[in-house]
């Protein structure tokens, strides 16, 4: 019987990970710390609505909201809102739908909830895969704009983010395919900078950090708070289990 | 009518508007004597009695927040999926009762299944508790439809398109199936129309009726009184004042008991809610968080971790399995003929009916019976009560190689469960037709297999040792 189950339990490891992994490189992983880190999603939010929000909307979420970052309506009005909008607006971007399909041959996603739902039980969280993504684009001149991207192959956008981060190609090896000797793989052998951008790599990494930190916070709000409330629940209800248990211990004791 | 009660001389303010109430509304008091302070509960239950006071819970849980939900979600194809973000974010507190809800969907299910698989090992179900299991059962197919039309109100990718597929199953059923499905989606696709009617089902038809039979359940259960783990009868053995003599009131005993694993339950609830509300992207699927797309197919559809076990059967039934099930038709039929003991004309009549079905089987399409192979892995629960025949109710009291069997039974529905999550592959598919025979070999062979064995002498009175 033991067997059996064993068996079972076997050929389900077989079966590979939960979640259909989808194409592009392995995610590196996002540095959670700075979700917490207020400097950090105060220059997030900076990168976000100097370079994302152009393009592509976070219409879930409201300007006002960005005071949760400690930074105050004036702040958020004077530095963070291009469009004109209220700081009690949704951000919205300006860009006209047909324009953009023209231009990029579709809408930019809304991005507010990008961090949450391009999460991959295989792969890594939302954030992992925005961090990898970002950081993952690279010259390729047999594309429209001249950009691709390792994460996201064949993207529609181009690099937003390369005059901070330079330009880098792609390196590629033809190696056998261990498998099938016959044949030989395009493998990807990581990136070579071909021009330098205002920050070195290491302020780069940082910077999309930053961004991405902004757009998991930006994702759900609440995040922090919640798992701050959690734990003070949690204690309540320890404290109320133990007090369940020894209320209901004094009543069974007539029970014989 | 009952007797006009007197408070006595120099009674307190409580008592005389006590008495008032009695003389007003005795129902209510003789409610409260009957369900609660005098209905007597076998003393011996274990931790498996805490799931159905918790399914209460849950019920509650989902009702409240629901009640809140809809202060602010709009059901409009075009303002659903912000509104669920708006009181993800701009709603006070509004994110807690939205994880709270969907969180409590899967909360809603774990606890039933636990609390249906202790009838099972229990022997629940049993004489004179048949009632009792079909109520439960009625409850367990609303839940789903409930859980399946809520699924769809968030208006996300997986929202959509899990309604989509699971739709256009109903389209298989031969003859009526495409007019069928146009009616349950009031559209060509999956729309505005679709969100509309399902928010109406969600919210008012199903849970009315989910009411109803939960009522139904408890006043059949307090009319012929609870089973416990041993299969004992408890009436059968009273004190002079008729009370059972392994009866305790449920009030007070079974509410601070029932108190403890409400505690226990939300310790888990609340860490799951705060600590992980999206379940690893189970309780809350990733894609979800990409508003319904209908030009936009996402590559793996996957319907949530409740429905899989059934998922997978459904698509576990291929061209081969189909034969497979001719195969098993054949041979019952077969059998039912040498061995039925059916008289004169009678003795033809189970080989006629295996060479009709094994013909349907063959000539409506694969797609068709795996949509009634979902079916029936539900509706299979129902004649429970008459598919076992074992002499005794209590696991405890069936042959030893029982318990086995029941464990594989749990390991086979995991089984099938994980695979639903999966998308489809060759090995995986062999697995959940092995699976998809076990469920149904374990129902259907139950008249059968539940009548071998040694079995063990119930005793007359509950095993219980004072805390």
């Amino acid at each position: 019987m033991k067997k059996l189950i064993l068996s079972l339990l076997a050929s389900l490891s077989l079966l590979g990970p939960v979640f259909a992994s989808s194409e592009g490189i392995a995610w590196d992983s996002f540095p959670k710390e700075r979700v917490t880190d207020m400097a950090a999603l105060q220059n997030g939010a900076k990168l976000f609505v100097n370079y994302c929000l152009n393009c592509h909307a976070a219409a879930y979420m409201r300007y006002n909201r960005l005071r949760d970052l400690g930074l105050t309506e004036q702040q958020i009005k004077d530095n963070l809102v291009f469009t004109g909008a209220k700081v009690g607006e949704l951000m919205k971007n300006s860009l006209d739908p047909k324009d953009a399909k023209d231009w990029f041959g579709g809408v930019p996603p809304d991005l507010t909830l990008v961090a949450r739902s391009r999460a991959d039980g295989a792969k890594g969280s939302g954030a992992d895969y925005v961090y990898t993504y970002l950081r993952s684009y690279y010259r390729d001149d047999s594309k429209a704009s001249g950009w691709n991207n390792m994460a996201f192959p064949n993207v529609a956008m181009p690099n937003v983010l390369w005059q901070l981060q330079g330009q880098q190609r792609a390196v590629f090896a033809e190696e056998k395919n261990p498998h099938d000797e016959s044949k030989t793989e395009h493998v990807f052998k990581g990136f070579e900078p071909i021009t330098q951008g205002t920050l070195n790599q290491a302020d780069y990494n940082i910077a999309v950090a930053d961004l991405v930190a902004f757009m998991q916070w930006m994702s759900e709000p609440v995040q922090t708070e919640r798992v701050r409330l959690g734990v003070w629940v949690l204690i309540f209800l320890g404290i109320f289990t133990v007090i369940a248990w020894r209320l209901n211990a004094a009543f069974w004791k007539d029970i014989k | 009518m009952a007797e006009f009660k007197q408070a006595p001389a120099g009674a307190s303010v409580t008592q005389q508007a006590t008495v008032w109430l009695e003389n007003r509304f005795p129902t209510a008091f003789e409610a409260y004597k009957v369900h609660m302070s005098e209905y007597y509960a076998p003393k011996n239950f274990n931790f498996w009695y805490f799931f159905g006071s918790l399914a209460m819970l849950v019920l509650v849980i989902q009702i409240v927040t629901g009640i809140f939900l809809v202060m602010h979600y709009k059901p409009d194809a075009a303002l659903a999926f912000a509104s669920v973000e708006y009181i993800m974010r701009d709603v006070p507190w509004g994110w807690l009762v939205r994880y709270m809800h969907s969180t409590g969907a899967s909360a809603f299910f774990i606890v039933v299944y636990l609390h249906m698989f202790r009838g099972m090992i229990y022997g629940s179900y049993k004489k004179p508790r048949e009632l009792v299991w079909i109520f439960g059962c009625a409850i367990f197919l609303c839940l789903m439809a409930e859980a399946f039309m809520g699924y769809l109100l968030p208006w996300g990718q997986m929202s959509y398109w899990g309604a989509q597929v699971i739709i256009n199953l109903f389209a298989a059923i031969p003859f009526v199936g495409p007019d069928l499905s146009l009616l349950i989606r009031g559209d060509y696709v999956v729309g505005d129309a679709t969100l509309n009617r399902f928010f109406s089902f969600h919210v008012i038809a199903v849970p009315l009726v989910l009411l109803g039979l939960v009522v139904a359940h408890l006043l059949a259960l307090h009319d012929v009184g609870s089973n416990n783990p041993d299969g004992v009868e408890i009436k059968a053995k009273k004190d002079a004042k008729g009370v059972p003599l392994d009866g305790i009131p449920f009030h007070p005993y079974y509410t601070v008991h029932d108190l403890m694993g409400v505690a226990v339950f939300l310790v888990i609830f609340s860490a799951v809610l705060f600590l992980a509300p999206e379940g690893g992207g189970y309780l809350l699927e990733y894609n979800n968080f990409i508003p319904a797309d209908p030009l936009k197919t996402p590559s793996h559809i996957a319907p949530v971790w409740y429905f899989t076990p059934y998922y997978s059967m459904l698509r576990a039934v291929t061209d081969d399995m189909v034969s497979v099930f001719v195969g098993i038709v054949a041979i019952a039929g077969v059998l039912a003929f040498l061995k039925g003991g059916f008289k004169g004309l009678w003795k033809w009549a189970p080989l006629v009916v295996a060479i009709v079905l094994g013909f349907l089987l063959k000539a409506f399409d694969a797609k068709f019976w795996g949509v009634v192979v979902m079916g029936v892995a539900v509706l299979v629960l129902f004649p429970l009560p008459w598919l076992d025949r074992s002499p005794v109710k209590s696991i405890r009291y069936r042959p030893g190689w029982n318990k086995w069997l029941y464990g594989i039974f749990v390991v086979n529905f995991a089984v099938l469960g994980y695979l639903g999550i999966k998308p489809p592959s060759v090995m995986g598919t062999l697995v959940s037709q092995a699976g998809t025979l076990f469920y149904f070999g374990f129902f259907l062979l139950m008249p059968w297999w539940s009548r071998i064995g040694e079995f063990k002498r119930v005793p007359d009175r509950v095993n219980f040792s004072a805390h």
